[in-house]
């Protein structure tokens, strides 16, 4: 009888490709699109002289 | 762990692949087996894959030819288009390479790997239909439009310069056609897995593949985010969206579609040294995990684009581009390492153990399958992600950024680098999947060394002429009188000789492999012609977990990190040179 092996953690994360897909997704979203959105919403108007 | 006994397709043994049988209970499921690597071919999924690789050939014919026209351009002596017509080819040219050849023929790799190496049917003909259709019409539609001269706004096309609304509706097509292939993929490997036509972890290749596609989701949902406000705007039914926050999630789509296709050509590499001379991955875990590296932090890379932008501050400029990216700089490392080491292995195996590079030069460098791939490593490494990470660093950017060194770099990463490892897997698709043997053998084998010398002179004497200060996307440097000095025109000079002969090695590939799939020798019913492969010259090639050094793919890695080093340090000090301090 084959006993169950037990995975590593990174080996069960690797094996779980919809985990991956949304870390893969939320991720850069963060990192990249809503910071680098924050601070584009965050620029003051210019005042015109 | 999948057992280091399993190649990079997931098959045991030899490099001599064993047939695999159909599954029991399948007998429902429309496929064949390959005569030559053994593999299950879904007969839904091959139909989808040939007309995506025809449409793929297409785009890269139709790119290429701007390539040339484009070449030919800002070869300043020749000076070959007018104004007007250079903005619309350089607009041709970039989707259709960038985008279009390259989804096309990622779509087929991910029916292939998915169908193939988890021995499963295609989800959906249904929704491979939809998708396949959907890029067809946005590609037509896109570039229509763009040769009508309604769409001559580059390929990133900047607010406030806008296009007819058709060029962005075909944009969307053909993003939305490609989101939903990923999701026929995606589908497909659920499939597999719910019904256990694999055991434990997906074959590396697969495991690439989906890296390759959850990146492509990311990158989609940010064309859809992007194009369909500024489709909208083009019709004159909403406002202008903001410039700054267009080039923000343009570049979402526009710099992490070259990140699917980084993920995608390492994933080729794999299946190619393992193709070519058998190779193994030399440790499954490591390369795995570098994959969820590019995952986890590739697509920041965007944010190079952003360098010198002044909405956004310089916490989340350096964080995006060098903190965080670094990971993934490292994963390409990992790769760049692991599968020449691979190589090394087998070959050292097989009783090429000479001195450090024995198992290079035996390596089948007159299969274009290997050459392909192998230079496709070299040039990705040396000149791409040399220059890549260097140009990538905020404070170095600044005397980079807008010249041609943006292009000389992603020349070599994209072209040099993805194009040319596509190549050598064609060379392999199409006697696997449209079943011919190619013709004019002997053409096909020096093939890759044309376009490969071509793509290198292209790269370099835009990286040179960049140094000097000459600008990317402009038509005419002289325009203002000659400030740029010989050297600067010397080296247009030999982009545009590099540019005829990528040019010419891009017509040779097109032509032979359009004439093979029309009149070239059918293999039904027997193996395809060999390209060659390494012969052992031991009696017993020596199993997969006996030990075997990887010293040349060692040395070869230090000269990597020093060529990197030098030209780092290169680039501060000609930065420093810019504010002397005396």
């Amino acid at each position: 009888m084959k006993e169950p092996t037990k995975k590593h953690p990174i080996q069960r994360l690797m094996d779980n490709p919809w985990l991956l897909l949304v870390l893969g997704v939320v991720i850069p979203t963060l990192s990249y699109t809503v910071w680098g959105w924050i601070e584009l919403l965050l620029i003051t108007p210019a005042t015109l002289p | 762990m999948t057992p280091q006994s399993t190649n990079s397709i997931g098959l045991t043994g030899s490099p001599e692949p064993a047939v695999v049988l159909p599954q029991p209970g399948s007998s429902g499921i429309r496929r064949r087996i390959c005569d030559t690597t053994g593999l299950p071919i879904c007969l839904d999924a091959q139909l989808f894959i040939r007309i995506n690789a025809v449409l793929a050939i297409v785009c890269l014919l139709i790119g290429g030819i701007g390539a040339i026209l484009l070449a030919l351009t800002r070869w300043q002596t020749i000076h070959l288009l007018r104004v007007d017509w250079f903005y619309r080819i350089l607009t041709l040219h970039g989707l259709n390479m960038l985008i279009f050849w390259i989804l096309f023929i990622e779509v087929a790799i991910l029916y292939f790997v998915s169908t193939s190496l988890l021995k499963v049917q295609l989800f959906s003909r249904k929704v491979a239909w939809v998708s396949v259709i959907m890029m067809f019409v946005g590609a037509v539609m896109v570039n229509v439009t763009i040769l009508v001269g309604k769409a001559d706004v580059t390929m990133t096309s900047y607010l406030p310069l806008l296009a007819h609304p058709a060029f962005y509706l075909g944009i969307i097509l053909v993003a939305v056609g490609t989101l939903i292939a990923v999701y026929n993929y995606f589908a497909t490997i659920y499939v597999a897995k719910r019904d256990k036509t694999y055991e434990g972890s997906v074959p590396l290749v697969v495991f690439g593949a989906t890296a390759a596609a959850i990146i492509a989701v990311v990158t989609l949902l940010h064309g859809a985010v992007v194009m369909v406000p500024t489709f909208l705007h083009s019709l004159g039914w909403i406002a202008q969206p903001d410039p700054m926050w267009y080039r923000l999630i343009w570049w979402g789509l526009g710099h992490q579609s070259q990140q699917v296709n980084v993920c995608a050509m390492v994933s080729v590499w794999y299946f190619l040294g393992t193709m070519t001379t058998g190779a193994r991955p030399i440790n499954e875990a490591v390369c795995r995990s570098a994959f969820v590296l590019y995952i986890l932090f590739i697509n920041l890379a965007s944010a190079h684009h952003l360098l010198v932008d002044p909405g956004v501050g310089s916490t989340w400029k350096i964080w995006n581009t060098s903190y965080a990216m670094y990971l993934a700089v490292l994963a390409s490392m990992i790769h760049g390492f692991t599968v020449p080491a691979s190589v090394e292995v087998s070959m050292r195996a097989k009783g090429y153990t000479k001195g450090l590079f024995a198992w290079l030069t035996n390596a089948p460098w007159k299969n274009p399958g290997f050459s392909g791939f192998f230079l496709s490593l070299l040039i990705f490494g040396f000149i791409g992600g040399i220059t890549g990470v260097t140009l990538g660093t905020q404070q170095i950017n600044i005397i980079a950024h807008n010249t041609m060194r943006i292009p000389g770099h992603f020349h070599a990463t994209v072209v040099g680098g993805t194009t040319l490892a596509f190549m050598g897997l064609i060379y392999y698709v199409v006697p696997l999947i449209f079943r011919r043997d190619y013709i004019f053998k002997p053409l096909a084998r020096i093939q890759p060394y044309l376009f490969a010398t071509g793509i290198m002179m292209l790269s370099l004497g835009m990286s040179f002429a960049g140094s000097m200060g000459v600008s990317r996307r402009s038509w005419d440097i002289d325009g203002a009188g000659s400030i740029y000095g010989p050297a600067a025109h010397l080296m247009l000079g030999v982009a545009g000789i590099g540019g005829i002969l990528a040019f010419l090695g891009l017509l040779t590939f097109v032509l032979l492999t359009v004439g093979t799939v029309l009149f070239g020798r059918s293999n039904v019913g027997r193996k395809m012609d060999d390209w060659g492969t390494p012969k052992p010259l031991v009696a017993k090639v020596a199993a997969a977990s006996e030990h075997q050094s990887t010293r040349g793919t060692m040395v070869l890695a230090i000269i990597f990190l020093i060529s990197f080093a030098v030209y780092y340090f290169a680039n501060w000090k000609a930065l420093a040179d810019v504010w002397p301090v005396r």
